[in-house]
């Protein structure tokens, strides 16, 4: 299983944002080891989202630390996570729905031809090459986004996530839209991934999946951290009731 | 029609020889529809100007100094020129609504921006440099553009990081620069502008002349072929889906040709009399038997073509282009890809900016003065070129070539009603008015049946 000894690969300490008077997230501190899967679990409005947004350059946390490989790093924005190989597919999804597959997987990092001209045959190319891999059933290249299913504009904002050779990834509900066979196939590649070493923050909420994908769950309230476990240690029941009471399971403290 | 997975979502077109045709060649039907629109109204105006006013039509044999309906080369070629300014502007104006923004202020900004040009050459140009001297015109349209541009990263700055909404913004930019434009010389107005300045507005010796047009339609045929040539190369290197060889070819013939008759159209307009007796009398000679010289592209034209190459460029070909239509389609998901929208704000509305410049340059060398109502209301028909030429006000989607087409319907319904006697404003507005509803009423129309 994953080691975790030495430098966490992700650190977030003590990190609090409030949005006017709603403390969304409120002094949580969590860390993520190189080849390991940390899920993130809650109930809606926890703060799960707002959390990773801290690390993903969305949002600017009001207070607390961010460190790589036991460095501080300042994350203002997006670009700045992504210099930090950080990746991250959201709940939201973030496509341009305007744009076809290629332009929203390279939006931001356009590759271009001489003189600066994008090369858009290539783009595509490039997005045939990830969704044969990720979705082999996919065939809409040539449409913007907003004519996909929910399930391909998924796998689209998941391509991009998986494209660019992240060291972090950050995936919230990537299964959301997923059928049952598309959702096994993220779960093998989150499999993969792990095993080539990434990082992963998975907030997920169905429970078969974290016991399945996880090494280790952090549990968050209104906002508060109620504990991070050990998936091995303990139970889905012992997890749930977690999520439900917001107390630590008394064995796994 | 091999592998129909790879074809772009038109399974909607009926499934006739026309739908195939569509899908083949990628036509976009609304283009198609513009233009249909367009050459509707031209055909009506003729129609009523024969019919109704009994004109001699060089469609039914009328010599052209006969002719004074709508088809005839010399109307043809004031609507090019008027056309010209309002469709710089357009194009500018696509990209700052796809961002879902506004900006009312682009006809003030071309009547301030005019006045200061006109006092320039008059106040200190002249007198500095001596009158008639080249650098005159030169600094004289470097300055235009760049005061534009200026207000422009003004007015854009305001709204990008006060976060005041475009449409205040440039409402106030609206009547703050029409006023400025009458306090800089008091209401009067300036004149005359150099000369070489005043070539930029058209005119018969603001033209390309025949044999330069036919040069410059060589090239632009040249350029066609290539493009064709090339983007077949590009996608058989990734080996993807070919549109037809037929379809491509009969879309660039179709383009030469418009290339083609458009020049043939422009050089047939001959210069009036006067302008040959000026010609020659410069030249000191006297007028030669038979003497004629054709137009050809004015000098704006030439301008607006540019103008358009490069925004068309821009917009399909740069990051920039890109960024633009990923704001206006999701901006959250633009700021999460880590485009700097704010930035992007800016430089919109600073092109938008040097465009009025250029259109101020064009405006007042055409006028051969500075008057401060110029471009007065010209920001209701450059929106309106947008809006009719296919651009959502929704946000995400525009092109550059159909607000060229939205202003060209617009100025020829404008100088249509006045070819026909209908040159006061108020029928003007009321027609020009009925058809900006009709227009995007059609659009909505024609998006929920393709849904
Ligand atoms: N931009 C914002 N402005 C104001 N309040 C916000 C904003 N984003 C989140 N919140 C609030 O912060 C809290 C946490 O939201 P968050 O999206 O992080 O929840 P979550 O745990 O991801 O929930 P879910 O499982 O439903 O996705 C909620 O109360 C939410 O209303
Ligand atoms: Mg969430």
């Amino acid at each position: 299983m994953v080691t975790r000894t030495g430098t966490p690969l992700v650190e977030l300490r003590d990190m609090s944002i409030s949005f006017g008077g709603i403390k969304a997230v409120d002094h949580v501190t969590v860390d993520l080891y190189p080849g390991e899967v940390v899920g993130l679990l809650g109930h809606n409005g926890a703060g799960k989202s707002t959390l990773i947004k801290c690390l993903s350059g969305a949002y600017k946390a009001d207070a607390g630390q961010i460190l790589i490989n036991g460095a501080e790093v300042d994350i203002n924005n997006p670009r700045d996570a992504r210099a930090q190989n950080i990746e991250t597919i959201y709940q939201t999804l973030a496509l341009a729905d305007n744009l076809n597959a290629a332009s929203n997987l390279f939006l931001g990092r356009e590759l271009v031809g001489p003189g600066g001209f994008l090369d858009d045959s290539k783009m595509e190319a490039e997005t045939r090459k990830i969704m044969a891999r990720l979705n082999p059933n996919f065939r809409k290249f040539n449409v913007p986004v907003s004519a996909l299913s929910g399930g391909q504009r998924q796998s689209v904002a998941i391509a991009r996530a998986v494209y660019f050779n992240a060291k972090i990834l950050i995936m919230d509900e990537p299964t959301a839209a997923l059928g049952p066979q598309e959702t096994q196939m993220v779960a093998e590649l989150i499999q993969e991934l792990k095993a080539q070493g990434l990082g992963i923050f998975l907030i997920e909420h169905d429970i078969h999946n974290v016991m399945k994908l996880c090494d280790r769950a952090s549990v968050m309230k209104n906002g508060q951290l109620v504990g991070t476990v050990d998936v091995n240690q303990v139970t889905d029941e012992d997890i749930l009731s977690m999520i439900i009471l917001g107390k630590k399971p008394a064995k796994a403290a | 029609m091999s592998n129909t997975s790879h074809s772009p979502a038109t399974q909607s077109a009926p499934d006739s020889g026309f739908g195939r045709f569509l899908r083949a060649t990628e036509i976009d039907p609304r283009l198609l529809g513009m233009v249909g629109a367009l050459v509707l109204i031209w055909v009506a105006f003729e129609a009523y100007s024969t019919l109704i006013l009994g004109r001699p039509s060089m469609l039914l044999g009328a010599a052209q100094a006969d002719a004074n309906g709508f088809l005839t080369p010399r109307n043809l070629w004031n609507l090019s020129v008027q056309t010209a300014y309002i469709g710089i502007m357009a194009t500018g104006m696509v990209l700052v609504i796809i961002t879902r923004n506004i900006d009312l202020s682009v006809g003030s900004i071309m009547g301030m921006v005019g006045m200061y040009m006109g006092l320039l050459q008059v106040d200190f140009l002249t007198p500095a440099l001596g009158l008639g001297h080249p650098a005159i015109w030169v600094v004289t349209v470097i300055f235009g553009i760049v005061m534009g541009a200026l207000i422009g990263a003004l007015q854009g700055s305001m709204i990008a990081y006060l976060n005041i909404p475009s449409f205040i913004v440039t409402l106030g930019g609206l009547l703050v620069w029409r006023g400025a434009a009458f306090l800089v010389a008091g209401g009067k107005t300036i004149a005359p502008m150099d000369d070489t300045f005043a070539l930029i507005g058209g005119g018969s010796f603001g033209a390309l002349g025949r044999t330069g047009s036919w040069i410059f339609a060589a090239i632009a045929v040249v350029a066609v072929v290539w493009g064709v040539v090339r983007g077949r190369k590009a996608r058989t290197l990734h080996g993807f889906q070919q549109r037809p060889v037929w379809a491509e070819w009969f879309m660039g013939g179709l383009i030469c040709a418009i290339i083609l008759g458009a020049t043939a159209i422009v050089n047939s307009y001959i210069w009036p009399k006067g302008n040959i007796k000026k010609y020659y009398d410069q030249l000191g000679l006297p007028v030669p038997d038979g003497a004629e010289f054709g137009h050809g592209y004015a000098y704006p034209v030439l301008i607006l073509i540019v103008v358009a190459i490069f925004m068309t460029v821009l917009m399909t070909r740069t990051r920039f282009g890109r960024y633009v239509f990923a704001i206006g389609g999701n901006p959250e998901a633009a700021a999460l890809s880590g485009i700097n929208t704010r930035t992007m704000t800016v430089k919109i509305f600073t092109l938008m900016g040097a465009l009025a410049g250029i259109a101020a340059v064009i405006g007042s060398a055409r006028q051969n003065s500075a008057t401060n109502a110029m471009g007065n209301l010209d920001e209701l028909y450059v929106i309106a070129a947008a809006v009719v030429g296919g651009t959502s006000l929704a946000g995400g989607v525009g092109t550059v070539y159909g607000a060229i087409i939205g202003a060209l319907i617009l100025t020829s319904l404008q100088t249509g009603m006045v070819l026909i006697g209908f040159g006061d404003g108020s029928y003007q507005r009321i027609v020009i008015g009925i058809a900006l509803v009709l227009a995007v009423w059609l659009d909505i129309v024609y998006r929920k049946r393709i849904k």
